[in-house]
């Protein structure tokens, strides 16, 4: 069914510089497929992440925003991905009550060796998403008619 | 605006195979502030980043997208590029369409569309880069370690070779450490002295190496190539320049009854004291707890007998503030207190020893001239148990919930030394797990258990109870035969767990590094960067970043050392310039950063400020030092009132990138 | 599931207690009272219901020599609690024989305040066999 109406969600994923972009690279080298929606913004670390920049990603109409960081322990800046999971645990409960469903949103630890696990998430969270449909519920229409 | 040129990669066919190159330029070259864009076969190769240069240099660009592989394999190299062609490096980006493109996409319409996007987020993010410069910061060429013992010792030794100064602050009056108290080392049963003292001799003759003995460190201030300071140095009553160890006064002190700690306090000292013969530096001590003149004035022997006149009651605590380039970690451990474990009556009965008490009962120069005797009635024991993981292992919250290491390795040692020595004595020792990972190590146990017939058994000591005849009754279970066994023996011997010294948090707090939940320090990476703390200039030697014995410790120091020497071997340190910056007029000093910094990169400082309404007002505002700081960002989002950013990855920069990525 | 696996679902769960947490050192049964009198010991106890063998735990009499006096729960350096697996034991023979002999009327009456009420509760279970 390769129609036109097909709906291809958009997702912003961030990643650590450090593990999980390291993780998403290694997935490309061994040429694992994950779907062309998963656009990956580099970052220094998953604490680099503001919420703003997921609410961000919303109001110009992402489907799903997916944040990746080094396992707990292993960030290399020792702590960042547990003031980024604390951060995205009470962002996340905002965004539900808000109405955009848990499962827009995500936080993975991707470790620099876990190629196939960064495919498999990706598959996985796109699969979720396009499941959800569109999102419309933060998106300012404003901003596209620029 | 900015000028900026797009370079897009075909990488052979691996970039070209699956994205139309030539598309992806064309489109990108639509872009707002695109002025140049054009497609190669291999971008980084020379001619490929000549054109890059060439470009920069023709088309007055001020910002540089390379559409190519992933920025952890090229990026340095464009960087480098575009700084040769006089370009600022961070105006550099790159959009990796290879890795997260070309290679995992087989459809060429999705796999360009894509490409097309990165190369948007790119050129969005660089129409918001800033040209950064890395600062530099000047290194001093002196190091500190904390901790004389052996991995003090070693380290100090080994940067002192390579020429660069280095101070040894320990706390008790001379260097040696654990080392100095025991009797044998394993697994090649040669003497800790004789071993240990050689080294702590040429750490006193070392003309590059200073030991501050008695001494503290109290305050550490500054950052990684010009650390700030202050060392206390204790009274210890006795002017260090002209003692010379000549021992008279502690032969004369008529104060006798001071418990003696070198020897866990199976003997006594006098109030002045050195704590044994080979010590380093070799110089009295008085013990101000003890010494009769120090307490109410009465006495003075020691000044008397004192020919080199060194005694000085009026002596004070000295500060002494030094400045370093790298600090070395090695505070080394103590046995744990046994005070949960009373169902082994460590405290009911003498003949309960602890292995390092062990250890002094059988050294030739502890209280017993090193033949094993009880110290309850000073008779030959005839039945001696070992209990092995006496706190270890445990996770009951009475001891620690790590293996200790070194235990199964000395009771082996113990019990092999002791069955040679007196060959009718019974020796037992009880063992939930014989860990022997080392050279030479399951070797010398198997020696223990075969030719020396020491008797290993499989389970644990459950109750030690002291008896009227002077007997300790021993209940414990052997799990393979499954029975239970009652032993009477003479001399128990608990291998009490190691814990770091109670002095590790507080310096963990000095030098902001981070520690584990048993106050052990922790490595910046636990493979790859194992004898480095994650704060920069700070270095572990030793058991205080984990459990090990004297071999490991050694090598640990080694390596500890050769990072100090190519720390203090560079003139200068460049920083990462992609760090943290804080905007001092939207700042509210609220210390939201300060908290979450892992390097304790952020101070406060009170500035004045020149106000619109031409007031002066003085504000509290955050200031990040970039030399610490290493750009993770955590304080980023802490920051309520947006003051602070990282350069290289801010705010807009990021937004700029979501906006990119999410248009239609 | 075999009656073993249920049985041992069932003392897992009503003794709370976690077998896998067992090092296997045996500070247990070397610290057990009444180990001699014992076919199986604190120790074995701990193995057999992690390999889920209840069923021959139920039927020796080691279930009822066990004094509950918790020195193994006391000693232990894991926190595994091998009394609480006795008693979880115990619980499921009487249960399954139907022979309960305390009803949960005469309780309030039986108590005596300076008694630990475990402590009544496993007396009257092993003295009214």
């Amino acid at each position: 069914m390769q129609g036109m109406n097909e709906f291809k969600p958009k997702i912003v994923a961030f990643c650590c510089n450090w593990c999980s972009y390291a993780g998403a690279d290694l997935a490309g080298t061994n040429r694992l497929n994950y779907p062309a929606d998963v656009k990956i913004i580099r970052v220094p670390c998953s604490c680099r992440v503001n919420p703003l920049f997921i609410l961000r990603a919303f109001q110009r109409g992402a489907d799903g925003v997916i944040l990746c960081g080094c396992h707990p322990g292993d960030c290399h800046y020792t702590t960042g991905n547990y003031y980024a999971r604390r951060r995205m645990t009470l962002l996340f409960s905002m965004l539900d009550y808000l109405g955009i469903e848990k499962e827009r949103t995500r936080v993975e630890w991707v470790s620099a060796a876990e190629g196939a696990k960064f495919a498999a998430t990706m598959n996985d969270f796109v699969a979720t998403v396009t499941k959800l449909g569109e999102n419309k519920r933060l998106e300012d229409l404003r901003c596209k008619q620029q | 605006m900015q000028r900026i040129g797009v370079f897009v990669c075909w990488c052979g066919s691996n970039i070209a195979g699956t994205v139309d190159v030539k598309a992806v330029s064309e489109a990108l070259g639509r872009e707002p502030g695109v002025v140049y864009s054009i497609n190669y076969q291999y971008m980084c190769s020379e001619a490929g980043q000549n054109l890059v240069k060439d470009a920069i240099r023709d088309q007055k660009l001020t910002g540089v997208v390379i559409c190519s592989c992933s920025p952890r394999m090229h990026e340095a190299t464009f960087r480098k590029a575009a700084a040769s062609a006089g370009l600022n490096p961070y105006m550099v980006e790159i959009a990796n369409i290879r890795e997260q493109c070309s290679w995992i996409h087989k459809d060429m319409a999705t796999a360009t569309e894509k490409a097309i996007i990165l190369g948007r987020a790119a050129i969005a993010k660089v129409q918001l880069n800033a040209p950064l410069t890395a600062g530099e910061s000047p290194v001093t060429k002196r190091a500190l370690v904390i901790g004389g013992g052996i991995a003090g010792i070693q380290t100090a030794l080994d940067v002192a070779e390579a020429g660069f100064e280095v101070d040894i602050v320990e706390k008790e009056p001379t260097i040696g450490g654990k080392m100095t108290q025991l009797d044998k080392t394993f697994p090649t049963l040669d003497c800790a002295a004789c071993i240990l003292t050689p080294k702590m001799v040429d750490c006193a003759q070392n003309e590059n190496i200073t030991i501050f003995s008695y001494s503290e460190v109290q305050e550490v201030k500054g950052f990684v190539g010009n650390f700030r300071v202050k060392i206390k140095k204790k009274a210890r009553y006795v002017d260090e320049t002209k003692c010379t160890g000549c021992g008279l006064c502690t032969e004369k002190c008529p104060q006798k009854k001071v418990p003696n700690a070198f020897n866990l306090g199976l003997d006594t000292r006098r109030a002045i004291y050195i704590p044994f013969a080979q010590a380093v530096p070799k110089v009295a001590t008085i013990d101000p707890d003890y010494c009769n003149m120090l307490k109410n004035g009465k006495c003075g022997v020691c000044a008397k007998v004192c020919t080199a006149g060194a005694i000085n009651y009026q002596q004070q605590d000295e500060i002494i503030e030094r400045e370093y380039g790298a600090i070395v970690v090695a505070t080394g451990y103590n046995p744990i207190k046994l005070d949960n474990f009373e169902e082994y009556a460590y405290s009911q009965s003498p003949d309960v020893v602890t292995s390092l008490e062990f250890e002094r009962l059988t050294n030739a120069a502890g209280p017993t001239s090193g033949t094993l005797l009880r110290p309850s009635d000073g008779k030959h024991p005839h039945t001696i148990v070992f209990v092995q993981c006496v706190g270890s292992r445990d996770t009951s919250g009475c001891g620690k919930p790590y293996c200790s290491k070194i235990c199964c390795m000395y009771t082996a040692k113990h019990a092999m030394l002791t069955r040679e020595k007196y060959p009718d004595t019974d020796v037992y020792v009880f063992y939930i797990d014989v860990r022997t990972p080392g050279k030479n190590f399951d070797e010398f146990y198997r020696r223990a258990v075969e030719e020396y017939g020491v008797h290993y058994i499989k389970g644990m000591v459950g109750k030690v109870t002291p008896r009227a005849d002077g007997k300790l009754s021993v209940q414990a279970s052997d799990l393979i035969s499954n029975e239970q066994l009652h032993i009477d023996a003479d001399l128990v011997v608990l291998a009490a767990a190691i814990e770091p010294d109670k002095t590790a948090r507080s310096l963990g707090t000095m030098l902001t590094a981070s520690m584990d939940t048993n106050d052990f320090f922790t490595e910046a990476h636990p493979k790859l960067r194992p004898v480095e703390s994650p704060t920069a200039g700070i270095f572990l030697s030793g058991v205080c970043q984990g459990p090990k014995d004297i071999p490991e410790t050694v090598s640990q120091a080694g390596a500890a050392a050769a990072k100090v020497i190519g720390l203090l071997a560079k003139n200068k340190l460049t920083c990462n310039p992609c760090v943290a910056h804080s905007d001092e007029w939207m700042c509210n000093g609220c210390s939201s950063c300060e908290k979450v910094c892992p390097y304790g990169a952020i101070t406060y400082l009170d500035k004045e400020f020149r106000m619109p309404d031409r007031t002066v007002a003085i504000r509290r505002v955050a200031s990040v030092n970039e030399a610490v700081c290493q750009g993770c960002g955590a304080c980023t989002v802490a920051c309520p009132s947006g003051a602070m950013d990282l350069k290289g990855f801010s705010n807009r920069q990021i937004m700029a990138e979501v906006d990119a990525i999410c248009k239609e | 599931m075999t009656n073993n696996q249920r049985d041992q679902e069932q003392v897992l769960r009503s003794s709370g207690v976690n077998v896998l947490k067992c090092m296997r050192c045996g500070k247990c049964s070397a610290t057990c009272p009444s180990y001699d009198e014992m076919e199986y010991h604190p120790h074995q106890f701990v193995y057999m219901v992690e390999k889920g063998q209840i069923d021959r735990l139920m039927a020796s009499p080691s279930l009822f020599k066990c004094l509950s006096c918790y020195a193994c729960i006391e000693r232990c350096p894991r926190g595994v609690e091998p009394a609480k697996l006795v008693e979880a034991v115990r619980l499921l023979v009487i249960r399954q024989q139907g022979q309960n002999h305390l009803k949960p009327g005469d309780i309030p009456a039986l108590l005596d305040e300076d008694l630990p009420q475990q402590a009544i509760v496993t007396a009257l279970r092993k003295y009214s066999k």
